[in-house]
Protein backbone atom coordinates (compact mmCIF):
# COMPACT_ATOMS: atom_id res chain seq x y z
CA UNK A 1 0.00 0.00 0.00
CA UNK A 2 1.38 3.45 -0.52
CA UNK A 3 1.42 5.89 1.36
CA UNK A 4 -0.55 9.07 0.31
CA UNK A 5 -0.35 12.61 1.39
CA UNK A 6 -3.14 12.52 3.47
CA UNK A 7 -2.16 9.79 5.72
CA UNK A 8 0.95 12.34 7.05
CA UNK A 9 -1.66 14.85 7.09
CA UNK A 10 -4.31 13.56 9.44
CA UNK A 11 -1.97 12.73 12.16
CA UNK A 12 -0.07 16.21 11.82
CA UNK A 13 -2.77 17.93 12.19
CA UNK A 14 -4.44 15.86 15.10
CA UNK A 15 -0.45 16.81 16.62
CA UNK A 16 -1.25 20.51 15.73
CA UNK A 17 -4.76 20.38 17.42
CA UNK A 18 -3.80 18.03 20.49
CA UNK A 19 -0.59 20.82 20.78
CA UNK A 20 -3.54 23.88 21.17
CA UNK A 21 -5.51 21.69 23.69
CA UNK A 22 -3.08 21.00 25.92
CA UNK A 23 -1.47 25.10 25.98
CA UNK A 24 -5.22 25.61 26.87
CA UNK A 25 -5.96 22.95 29.44
CA UNK A 26 -2.59 21.87 30.93
CA UNK A 27 -1.45 23.24 34.76
CA UNK A 28 2.11 22.07 34.83
CA UNK A 29 4.15 25.25 32.69
CA UNK A 30 6.57 21.72 31.12
CA UNK A 31 3.78 20.54 30.50
CA UNK A 32 2.65 23.75 28.75
CA UNK A 33 5.98 23.78 27.05
CA UNK A 34 5.35 20.13 25.66
CA UNK A 35 1.73 21.38 23.98
CA UNK A 36 3.77 23.97 22.38
CA UNK A 37 6.94 21.27 20.85
CA UNK A 38 3.77 19.21 19.38
CA UNK A 39 2.44 22.32 17.78
CA UNK A 40 6.00 23.32 16.39
CA UNK A 41 6.25 19.82 15.26
CA UNK A 42 3.65 19.28 13.51
CA UNK A 43 4.26 22.33 11.86
CA UNK A 44 7.29 20.84 10.35
CA UNK A 45 5.83 17.65 9.30
CA UNK A 46 3.40 19.47 7.35
CA UNK A 47 6.16 21.02 5.69
CA UNK A 48 8.39 18.71 4.63
CA UNK A 49 5.02 16.54 3.60
CA UNK A 50 4.27 18.92 1.33
CA UNK A 51 7.92 19.12 -0.26
CA UNK A 52 7.63 15.15 -0.59
CA UNK A 53 4.57 14.71 -2.09
CA UNK A 54 3.63 18.06 -3.91
CA UNK A 55 7.34 19.64 -5.05
CA UNK A 56 9.35 16.96 -4.96
CA UNK A 57 12.06 18.44 -7.37
CA UNK A 58 12.52 21.04 -4.46
CA UNK A 59 14.50 21.33 -0.96
CA UNK A 60 12.35 24.97 0.25
CA UNK A 61 10.21 23.08 2.64
CA UNK A 62 13.09 20.54 4.07
CA UNK A 63 15.22 23.45 4.66
CA UNK A 64 12.54 25.53 6.48
CA UNK A 65 12.05 22.64 8.76
CA UNK A 66 15.41 22.14 9.49
CA UNK A 67 15.54 25.94 10.55
CA UNK A 68 12.22 25.99 12.17
CA UNK A 69 13.77 22.84 14.84
CA UNK A 70 16.51 24.71 15.32
CA UNK A 71 14.35 27.73 16.69
CA UNK A 72 12.13 25.22 18.14
CA UNK A 73 15.17 24.27 20.34
CA UNK A 74 16.30 27.65 21.16
CA UNK A 75 12.47 28.44 22.21
CA UNK A 76 12.80 25.42 24.54
CA UNK A 77 16.27 26.33 26.40
CA UNK A 78 15.17 30.17 26.86
CA UNK A 79 11.15 28.85 28.53
CA UNK A 80 12.90 26.31 30.81
CA UNK A 81 15.59 28.37 31.69
CA UNK A 82 12.49 30.76 32.83
CA UNK A 83 10.63 28.19 34.27
CA UNK A 84 13.27 27.44 36.46
CA UNK A 85 13.79 31.24 37.20
CA UNK A 86 9.93 31.14 38.44
CA UNK A 87 10.18 28.10 40.48
CA UNK A 88 13.41 29.44 42.06
CA UNK A 89 11.18 32.70 42.78
CA UNK A 90 7.29 31.02 43.65
CA UNK A 91 8.44 27.54 44.83
CA UNK A 92 5.59 25.35 42.33
CA UNK A 93 5.06 25.77 38.28
CA UNK A 94 1.38 25.73 38.30
CA UNK A 95 0.92 27.94 35.16
CA UNK A 96 -2.36 29.46 36.87
CA UNK A 97 -0.94 30.23 40.19
CA UNK A 98 0.84 33.12 37.71
CA UNK A 99 -1.67 35.62 38.63
CA UNK A 100 -0.04 38.44 40.30
CA UNK A 101 -0.41 40.70 37.17
CA UNK A 102 -4.07 41.05 36.64
CA UNK A 103 -6.29 43.56 35.64
CA UNK B 1 30.84 33.66 -3.72
CA UNK B 2 30.76 37.26 -4.87
CA UNK B 3 31.52 39.65 -0.91
CA UNK B 4 30.77 43.04 -2.39
CA UNK B 5 26.97 42.13 -2.12
CA UNK B 6 27.21 42.46 1.53
CA UNK B 7 27.15 46.31 0.43
CA UNK B 8 23.85 46.11 -0.21
CA UNK B 9 22.75 45.57 3.39
CA UNK B 10 24.92 48.67 4.82
CA UNK B 11 22.46 49.43 8.04
CA UNK B 12 22.55 45.84 9.19
CA UNK B 13 26.49 46.22 9.18
CA UNK B 14 26.70 49.28 10.65
CA UNK B 15 24.75 47.68 13.31
CA UNK B 16 26.62 44.57 13.84
CA UNK B 17 29.69 47.06 13.96
CA UNK B 18 28.03 48.44 17.16
CA UNK B 19 27.50 45.76 18.56
CA UNK B 20 30.80 44.29 18.69
CA UNK B 21 32.44 47.58 19.62
CA UNK B 22 29.98 47.41 22.40
CA UNK B 23 30.80 43.55 22.91
CA UNK B 24 34.37 44.27 22.85
CA UNK B 25 33.95 46.92 25.60
CA UNK B 26 32.11 44.98 27.99
CA UNK B 27 34.66 41.53 27.51
CA UNK B 28 37.98 43.38 27.51
CA UNK B 29 38.08 46.82 29.35
CA UNK B 30 38.84 47.50 32.72
CA UNK B 31 36.31 47.50 35.87
CA UNK B 32 37.04 51.10 36.32
CA UNK B 33 35.91 51.87 32.95
CA UNK B 34 32.64 49.76 32.79
CA UNK B 35 30.37 52.48 34.30
CA UNK B 36 31.23 54.11 31.05
CA UNK B 37 29.69 51.20 28.76
CA UNK B 38 26.06 52.73 29.06
CA UNK B 39 27.40 55.98 27.29
CA UNK B 40 29.59 54.75 25.18
CA UNK B 41 26.96 52.51 23.63
CA UNK B 42 25.03 55.85 23.03
CA UNK B 43 27.27 57.30 21.58
CA UNK B 44 28.39 54.57 19.28
CA UNK B 45 24.79 53.97 18.39
CA UNK B 46 24.11 57.81 18.22
CA UNK B 47 26.83 57.68 15.80
CA UNK B 48 25.27 55.16 13.50
CA UNK B 49 22.28 56.65 13.73
CA UNK B 50 23.19 60.17 12.42
CA UNK B 51 25.50 58.49 9.98
CA UNK B 52 22.07 56.46 8.89
CA UNK B 53 20.17 59.82 7.90
CA UNK B 54 23.24 61.01 5.77
CA UNK B 55 23.91 57.84 4.13
CA UNK B 56 23.12 57.72 0.31
CA UNK B 57 21.42 54.28 -0.16
CA UNK B 58 21.64 51.94 -3.12
CA UNK B 59 18.82 49.39 -3.48
CA UNK B 60 19.50 45.82 -4.14
CA UNK B 61 18.83 42.52 -3.03
CA UNK B 62 21.04 39.62 -1.13
CA UNK B 63 21.05 36.04 -0.46
CA UNK B 64 19.32 35.14 -3.96
CA UNK B 65 16.86 38.08 -2.95
CA UNK B 66 16.06 36.80 0.15
CA UNK B 67 16.97 39.99 1.50
CA UNK B 68 16.11 43.59 -0.44
CA UNK B 69 17.37 46.85 0.84
CA UNK B 70 14.81 49.69 -0.90
CA UNK B 71 13.87 53.02 0.36
CA UNK B 72 11.03 52.17 2.62
CA UNK B 73 13.00 49.71 4.44
CA UNK B 74 15.69 52.40 4.80
CA UNK B 75 13.26 54.78 6.40
CA UNK B 76 11.70 52.68 8.72
CA UNK B 77 14.98 51.37 9.74
CA UNK B 78 16.85 55.06 10.67
CA UNK B 79 12.69 55.36 12.87
CA UNK B 80 13.63 52.41 14.92
CA UNK B 81 16.93 53.95 15.14
CA UNK B 82 16.13 56.93 17.16
CA UNK B 83 13.42 55.05 18.83
CA UNK B 84 16.06 52.75 20.15
CA UNK B 85 18.83 55.82 20.97
CA UNK B 86 15.99 57.35 22.98
CA UNK B 87 15.46 53.85 24.60
CA UNK B 88 19.35 53.63 25.23
CA UNK B 89 19.46 57.27 26.48
CA UNK B 90 16.65 56.37 29.25
CA UNK B 91 18.05 53.70 30.20
CA UNK B 92 21.42 54.78 31.25
CA UNK B 93 20.40 56.00 34.31
CA UNK B 94 18.76 52.18 35.40
CA UNK B 95 21.50 50.61 34.20
CA UNK B 96 24.38 52.17 36.50
CA UNK B 97 22.27 51.26 39.51
CA UNK B 98 24.17 49.10 42.11
CA UNK B 99 22.13 45.94 41.05
CA UNK B 100 22.99 46.46 37.39
CA UNK B 101 26.82 46.08 37.62
CA UNK B 102 27.85 42.64 36.58
CA UNK B 103 24.73 42.61 33.84
CA UNK B 104 24.74 45.47 32.03
CA UNK B 105 26.91 44.69 28.94
CA UNK B 106 24.80 41.61 28.42
CA UNK B 107 21.23 44.26 28.91
CA UNK B 108 22.92 46.48 26.10
CA UNK B 109 24.12 43.29 23.81
CA UNK B 110 20.60 41.49 23.94
CA UNK B 111 18.88 45.25 23.07
CA UNK B 112 21.59 45.57 19.80
CA UNK B 113 20.55 41.67 18.40
CA UNK B 114 16.67 42.26 18.66
CA UNK B 115 16.99 45.21 16.67
CA UNK B 116 18.99 43.42 14.12
CA UNK B 117 16.51 40.84 14.08
CA UNK B 118 14.17 43.20 13.48
CA UNK B 119 16.05 44.53 10.59
CA UNK B 120 16.18 41.26 8.81
CA UNK B 121 12.39 40.58 9.72
CA UNK B 122 11.82 43.98 7.70
CA UNK B 123 13.90 43.33 5.02
CA UNK B 124 13.40 40.13 4.38
CA UNK B 125 11.48 38.87 0.91
CA UNK B 126 11.81 35.27 2.04
CA UNK B 127 9.01 33.79 4.32
CA UNK B 128 12.13 31.92 6.13
CA UNK B 129 14.28 34.73 6.36
CA UNK B 130 11.03 36.17 7.71
CA UNK B 131 10.18 34.08 10.51
CA UNK B 132 14.81 33.83 11.35
CA UNK B 133 14.10 37.14 11.87
CA UNK B 134 11.00 37.55 13.85
CA UNK B 135 12.64 34.29 16.44
CA UNK B 136 15.85 37.07 16.64
CA UNK B 137 13.95 39.83 17.70
CA UNK B 138 11.66 37.77 20.17
CA UNK B 139 14.03 35.14 22.14
CA UNK B 140 16.48 38.33 23.60
CA UNK B 141 13.66 40.22 24.08
CA UNK B 142 11.96 37.52 26.37
CA UNK B 143 15.44 37.69 28.21
CA UNK B 144 15.27 41.21 28.62
CA UNK B 145 11.92 40.91 30.03
CA UNK B 146 12.88 38.51 32.65
CA UNK B 147 16.23 40.83 33.48
CA UNK B 148 15.53 42.19 37.04
CA UNK B 149 16.21 38.98 38.51
CA UNK B 150 15.48 39.76 41.99
CA UNK B 151 10.97 40.97 41.28
CA UNK B 152 8.79 38.23 40.50
CA UNK B 153 6.92 40.09 38.61
CA UNK B 154 9.31 39.97 35.81
CA UNK B 155 9.66 36.43 35.64
CA UNK B 156 6.22 35.82 35.27
CA UNK B 157 5.85 38.63 32.59
CA UNK B 158 8.54 36.81 30.56
CA UNK B 159 6.55 33.40 30.96
CA UNK B 160 3.41 34.83 29.70
CA UNK B 161 5.23 36.62 26.61
CA UNK B 162 7.23 33.41 25.89
CA UNK B 163 4.72 30.84 25.90
CA UNK B 164 1.89 33.22 23.96
CA UNK B 165 5.34 34.44 21.64
CA UNK B 166 5.80 30.50 21.05
CA UNK B 167 2.43 29.53 20.58
CA UNK B 168 2.03 32.39 17.51
CA UNK B 169 5.11 31.78 15.96
CA UNK B 170 3.83 27.71 15.86
CA UNK B 171 -0.01 29.38 13.87
CA UNK B 172 2.39 31.21 12.03
CA UNK B 173 4.59 28.81 10.85
CA UNK B 174 1.17 26.31 10.33
CA UNK B 175 0.08 29.40 8.13
CA UNK B 176 3.21 29.34 6.13
CA UNK B 177 2.95 25.44 5.87
CA UNK B 178 -0.52 25.67 4.13
CA UNK B 179 0.91 28.80 1.78
CA UNK B 180 3.70 26.68 0.98
CA UNK B 181 1.52 23.92 -0.10
CA UNK B 182 -0.31 26.28 -2.35
CA UNK B 183 2.40 27.75 -3.96
CA UNK B 184 5.74 25.69 -4.11
CA UNK B 185 7.80 28.45 -3.08
CA UNK B 186 8.27 30.68 -0.17
CA UNK B 187 9.89 33.76 -2.07
CA UNK B 188 7.35 36.71 -1.61
CA UNK B 189 7.24 37.48 -5.14
CA UNK B 190 6.44 34.03 -6.30
CA UNK B 191 3.82 33.51 -3.77
CA UNK B 192 2.09 36.72 -4.76
CA UNK B 193 2.31 35.49 -8.68
CA UNK B 194 0.93 32.04 -7.87
CA UNK B 195 -2.41 33.24 -5.48
CA UNK B 196 -3.30 35.44 -8.27
CA UNK B 197 -6.72 35.13 -8.66
CA UNK B 198 -6.78 31.66 -6.25
CA UNK B 199 -10.58 30.77 -4.82
CA UNK B 200 -9.49 28.44 -2.35
CA UNK B 201 -10.57 27.38 1.29
CA UNK B 202 -7.17 26.85 1.82
CA UNK B 203 -5.58 30.07 1.00
CA UNK B 204 -8.33 31.87 3.32
CA UNK B 205 -7.31 29.49 6.30
CA UNK B 206 -3.74 29.78 5.55
CA UNK B 207 -3.98 33.66 5.91
CA UNK B 208 -6.17 33.20 8.88
CA UNK B 209 -3.42 31.47 10.64
CA UNK B 210 -0.70 34.30 9.60
CA UNK B 211 -3.02 37.10 10.76
CA UNK B 212 -3.63 35.69 13.77
CA UNK B 213 0.47 34.35 14.37
CA UNK B 214 1.00 38.34 13.58
CA UNK B 215 -1.33 40.12 15.16
CA UNK B 216 -0.29 38.28 18.37
CA UNK B 217 3.28 40.13 18.00
CA UNK B 218 0.92 43.02 17.78
CA UNK B 219 -1.13 42.35 19.86
CA UNK B 220 -4.01 42.84 17.87
CA UNK B 221 -7.64 42.25 19.79
CA UNK B 222 -8.21 39.05 19.99
CA UNK B 223 -4.60 38.07 20.91
CA UNK B 224 -3.89 41.08 23.34
CA UNK B 225 -4.22 39.42 26.18
CA UNK B 226 -0.71 39.57 27.20
CA UNK B 227 0.12 43.12 26.56
CA UNK B 228 -1.01 44.57 29.87
CA UNK B 229 1.01 41.79 31.94
CA UNK B 230 4.16 42.24 30.15
CA UNK B 231 4.28 45.57 29.81
CA UNK B 232 3.63 45.86 33.94
CA UNK B 233 6.07 43.19 34.94
CA UNK B 234 9.17 44.09 32.40
CA UNK B 235 11.87 46.65 33.32
CA UNK B 236 10.67 49.98 32.35
CA UNK B 237 13.36 50.72 29.71
CA UNK B 238 12.44 47.08 28.55
CA UNK B 239 8.78 47.86 28.15
CA UNK B 240 9.29 50.88 26.34
CA UNK B 241 11.64 49.25 24.11
CA UNK B 242 8.63 46.54 23.29
CA UNK B 243 5.65 49.12 23.01
CA UNK B 244 7.20 51.33 19.94
CA UNK B 245 10.31 49.62 18.28
CA UNK B 246 8.76 45.89 18.40
CA UNK B 247 5.61 47.13 17.30
CA UNK B 248 6.63 49.50 14.67
CA UNK B 249 8.61 46.89 12.86
CA UNK B 250 6.23 44.29 13.22
CA UNK B 251 3.72 46.85 11.76
CA UNK B 252 5.72 47.10 8.74
CA UNK B 253 6.74 43.50 8.13
CA UNK B 254 2.79 42.49 8.05
CA UNK B 255 2.17 45.52 5.88
CA UNK B 256 4.95 43.75 3.76
CA UNK B 257 3.74 40.15 3.90
CA UNK B 258 -0.50 41.30 3.65
CA UNK B 259 0.38 44.01 0.37
CA UNK B 260 3.57 42.48 -1.45
CA UNK B 261 2.35 38.64 -1.17
CA UNK B 262 -1.01 38.50 -0.60
CA UNK B 263 -1.74 41.65 -2.25
CA UNK B 264 -4.01 40.01 -5.28
CA UNK B 265 -6.42 38.61 -3.13
CA UNK B 266 -7.22 42.22 -1.08
CA UNK B 267 -10.69 41.83 -1.58
CA UNK B 268 -11.52 38.20 -1.23
CA UNK B 269 -9.50 37.19 1.71
CA UNK B 270 -8.04 39.23 4.09
CA UNK B 271 -9.63 43.16 4.07
CA UNK B 272 -12.69 41.54 6.00
CA UNK B 273 -10.49 40.36 8.34
CA UNK B 274 -8.11 43.11 8.77
CA UNK B 275 -11.30 45.36 8.58
CA UNK B 276 -12.84 43.10 12.20
CA UNK B 277 -9.90 43.20 13.80
CA UNK B 278 -9.29 46.90 13.17
CA UNK B 279 -12.58 48.18 15.05
CA UNK B 280 -12.24 45.20 17.83
CA UNK B 281 -8.87 46.99 18.41
CA UNK B 282 -9.22 50.14 18.36
CA UNK B 283 -12.47 49.63 20.30
CA UNK B 284 -11.52 47.16 23.29
CA UNK B 285 -8.37 48.96 24.06
CA UNK B 286 -9.99 51.59 24.44
CA UNK B 287 -12.45 50.30 26.68
CA UNK B 288 -9.72 48.92 28.88
CA UNK B 289 -7.71 51.21 28.78
CA UNK B 290 -10.25 53.81 30.99
CA UNK B 291 -10.35 51.22 33.65
CA UNK B 292 -6.98 51.09 34.07
CA UNK B 293 -4.52 52.31 37.31
CA UNK B 294 -1.64 51.31 36.75
CA UNK B 295 0.28 53.84 34.51
CA UNK B 296 2.36 50.87 32.99
CA UNK B 297 -0.98 49.09 32.28
CA UNK B 298 -2.62 52.29 30.96
CA UNK B 299 0.32 52.55 28.74
CA UNK B 300 -0.01 49.23 27.34
CA UNK B 301 -3.99 49.19 26.42
CA UNK B 302 -3.08 52.64 25.09
CA UNK B 303 -0.95 51.09 23.29
CA UNK B 304 -3.04 48.37 22.23
CA UNK B 305 -5.62 50.61 20.78
CA UNK B 306 -2.90 52.68 18.75
CA UNK B 307 -1.86 49.54 16.83
CA UNK B 308 -5.51 49.31 15.42
CA UNK B 309 -4.78 52.75 14.16
CA UNK B 310 -1.72 51.67 12.51
CA UNK B 311 -3.32 49.05 11.13
CA UNK B 312 -5.69 51.99 9.60
CA UNK B 313 -2.38 52.59 6.80
CA UNK B 314 -2.07 48.61 6.01
CA UNK B 315 -5.91 48.21 5.18
CA UNK B 316 -5.70 51.25 2.73
CA UNK B 317 -3.00 48.90 0.53
CA UNK B 318 -1.41 51.59 -1.24
CA UNK B 319 1.94 54.08 -1.37
CA UNK B 320 -0.07 56.39 0.54
CA UNK B 321 -0.78 54.03 3.31
CA UNK B 322 2.70 52.96 3.86
CA UNK B 323 3.94 56.37 4.18
CA UNK B 324 1.57 57.29 6.73
CA UNK B 325 2.47 53.70 8.49
CA UNK B 326 6.01 54.54 8.85
CA UNK B 327 4.97 58.47 9.94
CA UNK B 328 2.58 56.87 11.94
CA UNK B 329 5.14 54.72 13.82
CA UNK B 330 7.56 57.48 14.02
CA UNK B 331 5.22 59.90 15.93
CA UNK B 332 4.03 56.86 18.37
CA UNK B 333 7.80 56.13 19.29
CA UNK B 334 8.22 59.99 20.24
CA UNK B 335 5.49 60.56 21.87
CA UNK B 336 4.76 56.88 24.05
CA UNK B 337 9.06 56.66 24.82
CA UNK B 338 8.04 60.50 26.46
CA UNK B 339 5.21 59.30 28.20
CA UNK B 340 7.78 55.85 29.54
CA UNK B 341 10.32 58.57 30.00
CA UNK B 342 8.28 59.82 32.41
CA UNK B 343 7.00 56.98 33.92
CA UNK B 344 10.53 55.73 34.31
CA UNK B 345 12.16 58.61 35.85
CA UNK B 346 9.56 58.50 38.66
CA UNK B 347 9.78 55.03 38.95
CA UNK B 348 13.51 55.20 39.46
CA UNK B 349 13.68 57.59 41.80
CA UNK B 350 10.27 56.71 44.40
CA UNK B 351 9.15 53.46 42.88
CA UNK B 352 5.68 54.78 42.40
CA UNK B 353 3.49 53.79 39.15
CA UNK B 354 0.42 54.03 40.03
CA UNK B 355 -1.96 56.88 38.50
CA UNK B 356 -3.32 58.08 41.83
CA UNK B 357 0.39 58.49 43.04
CA UNK B 358 0.42 61.52 40.18
CA UNK B 359 -1.96 63.59 41.77
CA UNK B 360 -0.78 67.35 42.15
CA UNK B 361 2.73 66.53 40.34
CA UNK B 362 2.44 69.81 39.05
CA UNK B 363 3.66 71.92 41.74
CA UNK B 364 6.26 69.84 42.40
CA UNK B 365 7.91 68.65 39.36
CA UNK B 366 6.36 71.20 36.88
CA UNK B 367 8.68 70.13 34.43
CA UNK B 368 7.91 66.15 34.44
CA UNK B 369 4.59 66.79 34.21
CA UNK B 370 4.44 69.20 31.43
CA UNK B 371 6.42 66.92 29.10
CA UNK B 372 4.03 64.00 30.33
CA UNK B 373 0.58 66.38 29.28
CA UNK B 374 2.62 67.00 25.73
CA UNK B 375 2.80 63.18 25.32
CA UNK B 376 -0.67 62.51 26.53
CA UNK B 377 -2.18 65.56 24.13
CA UNK B 378 0.07 63.90 21.27
CA UNK B 379 -1.13 60.45 22.00
CA UNK B 380 -4.82 61.69 21.91
CA UNK B 381 -4.09 63.95 18.65
CA UNK B 382 -4.73 67.24 19.73
CA UNK B 383 -3.66 69.65 16.91
CA UNK B 384 -0.75 71.61 17.47
CA UNK B 385 1.18 68.06 18.29
CA UNK B 386 2.21 65.32 16.35
CA UNK B 387 -0.35 62.89 16.62
CA UNK B 388 -2.98 64.79 15.22
CA UNK B 389 -0.72 65.07 12.23
CA UNK B 390 -0.55 61.36 11.98
CA UNK B 391 -3.57 60.60 12.58
CA UNK B 392 -5.20 62.91 10.18
CA UNK B 393 -2.70 61.18 6.97
CA UNK B 394 -3.46 57.62 8.53
CA UNK B 395 -6.93 58.60 8.01
CA UNK B 396 -6.29 60.43 4.57
CA UNK B 397 -4.73 57.18 3.38
CA UNK B 398 -7.42 54.88 4.74
CA UNK B 399 -9.89 56.91 2.58
CA UNK B 400 -7.93 57.35 -0.30
CA UNK B 401 -9.32 53.75 -1.70
CA UNK B 402 -13.03 55.54 -1.97
CA UNK B 403 -14.55 52.89 -0.30
CA UNK B 404 -17.56 52.97 1.69
CA UNK B 405 -16.68 50.50 4.07
CA UNK B 406 -13.38 52.45 4.61
CA UNK B 407 -15.35 55.43 5.58
CA UNK B 408 -17.28 53.92 8.16
CA UNK B 409 -14.52 52.28 9.89
CA UNK B 410 -12.76 55.83 9.93
CA UNK B 411 -15.73 56.69 11.45
CA UNK B 412 -15.75 54.62 14.06
CA UNK B 413 -11.65 55.23 14.37
CA UNK B 414 -12.64 58.86 14.73
CA UNK B 415 -15.42 58.06 17.50
CA UNK B 416 -12.81 56.16 18.76
CA UNK B 417 -9.96 59.14 19.06
CA UNK B 418 -12.83 60.78 21.41
CA UNK B 419 -12.99 57.91 23.90
CA UNK B 420 -9.32 57.78 23.89
CA UNK B 421 -9.07 61.77 25.12
CA UNK B 422 -11.01 60.85 27.66
CA UNK B 423 -8.46 58.47 29.08
CA UNK B 424 -5.66 60.44 28.12
CA UNK B 425 -6.92 63.76 29.44
CA UNK B 426 -7.52 61.54 32.99
CA UNK B 427 -3.75 61.24 33.31
CA UNK B 428 -3.62 65.14 32.74
CA UNK B 429 -6.35 65.99 35.32
CA UNK B 430 -4.34 64.29 37.79
CA UNK B 431 -1.07 66.16 37.30
CA UNK B 432 -2.70 69.48 36.77
CA UNK B 433 -6.33 69.88 38.75
CA UNK B 434 -6.24 66.62 41.36
CA UNK B 435 -5.28 67.66 44.84
CA UNK B 436 -2.59 64.85 46.37
CA UNK B 437 -3.54 62.67 48.86
CA UNK B 438 -2.60 62.17 52.45
CA UNK B 439 0.99 61.00 51.72
CA UNK B 440 1.56 64.83 49.36
CA UNK B 441 2.47 64.58 46.08
CA UNK B 442 5.55 63.15 44.89
CA UNK B 443 8.42 65.36 45.77
CA UNK B 444 10.44 67.34 43.88
CA UNK B 445 13.59 66.01 42.28
CA UNK B 446 15.85 66.30 39.88
CA UNK B 447 16.07 63.55 37.22
CA UNK B 448 19.18 62.73 35.68
CA UNK B 449 21.04 64.16 33.10
CA UNK B 450 20.44 61.41 30.75
CA UNK B 451 16.57 60.90 31.70
CA UNK B 452 16.04 64.97 31.02
CA UNK B 453 18.07 64.74 27.37
CA UNK B 454 15.61 61.73 26.45
CA UNK B 455 12.68 63.95 27.75
CA UNK B 456 13.72 66.73 25.40
CA UNK B 457 14.55 64.75 22.03
CA UNK B 458 10.86 62.95 22.53
CA UNK B 459 9.44 66.74 23.41
CA UNK B 460 10.94 68.50 20.58
CA UNK B 461 9.84 65.40 18.00
CA UNK B 462 6.72 66.11 19.45
CA UNK B 463 6.42 69.36 18.75
CA UNK B 464 8.33 69.75 15.41
CA UNK B 465 7.34 67.24 13.31
CA UNK B 466 4.50 67.31 13.18
CA UNK B 467 5.64 71.42 11.46
CA UNK B 468 8.48 70.07 9.73
CA UNK B 469 6.49 68.67 6.48
CA UNK B 470 9.67 67.42 4.52
CA UNK B 471 9.55 64.59 6.88
CA UNK B 472 5.86 63.31 6.09
CA UNK B 473 6.70 63.86 2.18
CA UNK B 474 9.89 62.60 2.06
CA UNK B 475 8.35 59.33 3.66
CA UNK B 476 5.84 59.27 1.21
CA UNK B 477 8.43 59.65 -1.71
CA UNK B 478 9.94 56.19 0.01
CA UNK B 479 7.23 53.95 0.15
CA UNK B 480 6.11 54.90 -3.98
CA UNK B 481 9.76 54.51 -4.97
CA UNK B 482 9.93 50.58 -3.57
CA UNK B 483 7.21 49.79 -6.03
CA UNK B 484 7.73 46.13 -6.11
CA UNK B 485 5.66 46.02 -3.16
CA UNK B 486 2.37 47.54 -4.86
CA UNK B 487 1.51 44.96 -7.94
Amino acid sequence: MDLTLLMYLVPSLIMFCCGVYGFVTRKNMIAVLISLELMLNAVDINFVVFNRFLFPGEMEGMFFSLFAIAIAAAETALVIAIIINVFRMAKNIDIRELTKMKF
Amino acid sequence: MDYSQFLNMPQEIGLLVVFLLVFLYDTFMSKKVQNALPVFTCVAFGLFTIANLFFAYEEGTIFGGMFETTQATVAIKAILNIGMLIVLIQSIKWANSEYMTVRRGEFYELLLITLFGMYFMISARHFLMFVIGLETASLPLAALIAFEKNRYESHEAAAKYMFTAIFSSAVFMMGLSFVYALSGSLYFSDIALSVMGEKSTMLIVALAFVIAGVGFKLSLVPFHLWTADVYQGAPTPVTGYLSVISKGSAAFGFMVILVQVFGSVYDMAWEWMLYALIVLTITLGNLFAIRQRNMKRFLAFSSVSQAGYIMLGIISANALGLGSLMYYVLVYVLSNLAAFGVIGAIENKTGKVMMADYNGLRSTNPWLSFAMMLAMFSLAGIPPFAGFFSKFFIFTSALSTGSVALYVLVLIALLNTIISLYYYLLVVKAMFINKPGEEGAIAPFKSACSERLAMIVCVLGIILVGIVSCIYSGLIEAAESSVTMFM
